[in-house]
């Protein structure tokens, strides 16, 4: 049963991450940028959530419907309205101006990003841990008691497949997602056909940052400390899943964290708790070497 | 002597080479007589280690980013690894070596061959791959040394090394005693390193990269990172180029850490993460890419900046004064727009002080 248990923490975690590299390997395969700061845009998301939540909760009446239900509603959207602001804000005055240069400078000026927003949490919120209230509390117990599935593990599977699928659907099927396409295709040529590049590349920022919040909340809920530094980690592990998968492919972000997120797991449950990390990252590193354009990535031959 | 030329021609290469080894060498004797006057603050001279060890960093960083051309996020390894190796080395040779500079060299030079070995065994599989995947695996690769390093467990006794994955297992003697101690790191190190060993090992640095880059091999990597399908198609051995670079950026800094290592009683792995990476990344690019002095300068500068910030009003805000510093070089640097309204203004500038000068001269 603790192989079921592992498997379930596994698969949650997974989501987490996959929810996280969908942003990057959006952003990736829209503007060819690395973006560095999505990991802390995660941090603010949880942060403008845990204020919501504690702000929200102390006007209402304890013990009612509403006490139980607005607060952490209100909470994540409001993270998703900030981080979506946030995400075209850094996009519009930090990336936009850069579009015509070197991938490395752009890729500097997103770890700069990433400082800022780091060291402006910290001033604002301060550097001490935030105990971070789950947004949904309880568990279901099933077989006895010996499989506990906590409400937050199944509400992260469940928001990680509607996500998946919504994004998907937009991709596939609508105008905007055949423009962002387009743009990842080839933004010159998309440019000639009527298709607003820098207006596709806002959009995708503001997907991939309203995603990020969400991924903030889900994973404080599950793992509820909440620092500054809380999304550096995961945003490494993320873009680590969104290679994994192939970076610039949805499915292979969706694959890539999910796998990442067993693996870790499992390793962390039958291996070594303390080398987990590095296992992680010698998996990745045999993956690339056997698939060098990571699970679902596509080989793009090169041209002189 | 031909006797042809009677003018001595010096190429531009030596010329610019020449004036790095001056600069480093004016600026460490400008630092020595300041400090025998005393007019440098105790927090600033025990910066001068580390900073040597970042342009050391710097420089070796810029043979694989602006000289090869591959993005390298994961140099900090190479950093651990020369520490850790160093203050081992350094640690067994307590009593053989009675002398703390020959022991501090013999250390450096561990350091460098271990940084060197860990980059043809990382070097070796990763070069085949290319760009941002490149990138993402020597970021991994870093991670994975940082993590191996925090569970070991290293310790000495009249037996030799005993190495282990808990502290318990290290099965020491008496006398014995732990040097690394997984998670906590190294702790009571004999502090060797000294600022003169700092800007030695610089002009070492200097002296290897300088050459290599201004030899035949040198000109092989450059034409890589130029056009490797056209370099390939003209006989050179992109494998074995790549290689050479990688493997020479390695050894400098893994001397560069053992240098480091040995400057602190105590250093823990994590301390050679991801964000050292990118820290000294942030040197290269910002020193320019290919710029040997750009590096020496924007390391030199960048490590001491913060330091210096922390002091009466700005302190809290001096990351975040660094962070938005570092966006704005990046955009006025590459916004072809916010370059060319800076150029102007500096030819204006320009402009109006040679007016004055004219008019001075008029006068």
């Amino acid at each position: 049963m603790s192989f079921l248990s592992y498997l379930i923490t596994g698969i949650s975690l997974g989501s987490i991450y996959a929810i996280i590299a969908l942003g990057y390997t959006m952003v990736y395969g829209i503007a060819k940028m690395l973006n560095f700061a999505h990991g802390d845009v995660i941090m603010v998301g949880a942060y403008v959530c845990f204020f919501a939540m504690a702000g929200l909760s102390g006007q209402m009446e304890a013990g009612s419907l509403a006490a139980a239900v607005v607060p952490q509603v209100a909470g994540v959207l409001l993270a998703m309205v900030v981080c979506t602001i946030l995400g075209v804000v850094i996009e519009g005055l930090a990336y936009k101006p850069l579009r015509q240069a070197p991938s490395l400078a752009v890729l500097i000026t997103a770890i700069g990003v990433s400082w800022f927003l780091q060291n402006a949490a910290q001033l604002l919120w301060g550097a001490a841990p935030k105990n971070f209230t789950s947004i949904v509390s309880g568990a279901v117990s099933l077989a006895d008691g010996t499989l506990n599935i906590s409400y937050v593990t199944m509400l992260t599977v469940v928001t990680c497949l509607v996500i998946m699928v919504g994004l998907t659907t937009f991709i596939g099927k609508g105008k905007m997602g055949k423009a962002m396409r387009a743009c990842s295709e080839d933004k010159a040529a998309a440019q000639l056909m009527g298709i607003n590049v820098n207006a596709t590349i806002s959009v995708t920022f503001a997907i991939g940052s309203a995603l990020a919040a969400v991924a903030g909340v889900l994973m404080c809920s599950a793992y509820p400390t909440l620092m500054p530094t809380t999304g550096a980690l995961p945003g490494i592990k993320a873009f680590t899943a969104a290679v994994f998968g192939g970076i610039g492919s949805i499915p292979g972000a969706f694959l890539g964290g999910l796998l990442l997120g067993i693996i870790e797991t499992f390793t962390k449950a039958y291996i070594s708790t303390d080398l987990s990390d590095a296992i992680v990252f010698l998996v990745l590193i045999v993956v690339l070497l056997v698939k060098p354009s990571g699970l679902l990535g596509r080989f793009v031959p090169e041209k002189v | 002597m031909s006797g042809k030329t009677k003018t001595l021609r010096v190429r531009k290469t030596t010329v610019n080479a020449l004036i790095n080894y001056a600069m480093v060498i004016v600026v460490f004797a400008a630092t020595q007589i300041l400090i025998g006057q005393g007019a440098i603050s105790n927090t600033i001279q025990s910066m001068l280690v580390p900073v040597c060890c970042y342009v050391v960093m710097a420089v070796s960083l810029n043979l694989t980013v602006g000289i090869l051309g591959e993005l390298s996020l994961g140099h900090a390894g190479f950093m651990s690894l020369g520490a850790f190796s160093g203050i081992i080395a350094a640690t067994l040779l307590q009593d053989a070596v009675p002398a703390a500079p020959l022991r501090l060299a013999i250390a450096m030079v561990v350091g460098g061959v271990f940084g060197g070995v860990g980059g043809v065994i990382i070097g070796l599989p990763v070069l085949r791959l290319r760009g941002d995947y490149l990138a993402i695996v020597t970021l991994a690769f870093g991670e994975i040394i940082k993590n191996v390093i925090q569970v070991l467990y290293i310790g000495l006794d009249e037996n030799g090394l005993h190495f282990a994955t808990k502290e318990a297992n290290l099965a020491l003697s008496e006398t014995g005693k732990a040097i690394l101690k997984g998670p906590m790191g190294a702790t009571g190190v004999a502090k060797l390193a000294s600022f003169t060993a700092g800007f030695l090992l610089i002009l070492i640095t200097l002296f290897v990269v300088q050459n290599l880059v201004d030899s035949r091999a040198g000109r092989a990597i450059l034409s890589l990172r130029d056009n490797r399908i056209a370099a390939e198609s003209v006989g050179i051995s992109v494998t074995k180029y790549k290689l050479m670079a990688f493997v020479i950026s390695a050894v400098l800094a893994g001397a560069a850490g053992a240098l480091y290592g040995l400057n602190y009683s105590s250093t823990v792995a994590s301390k050679f993460d991801f964000n050292t990476s990118i820290l000294v990344l942030v040197y290269v690019v910002l020193g320019g890419l290919g710029s040997i002095r750009g590096s020496i300068i924007a390391a030199a500068v960048l490590t001491l900046l913060p330091e210096l910030l922390r002091n009466g009003a700005i302190n809290d805000y001096r990351m975040l004064i660094y962070a938005i510093i570092l966006i704005l070089v990046m955009l006025v640097t590459n916004n072809p727009t916010l370059r060319g309204g800076v150029d102007m203004a500096v030819k204006r500038i320009r402009g109006i002080g040679k007016k004055e000068q004219t008019e001075g001269g008029a006068q």
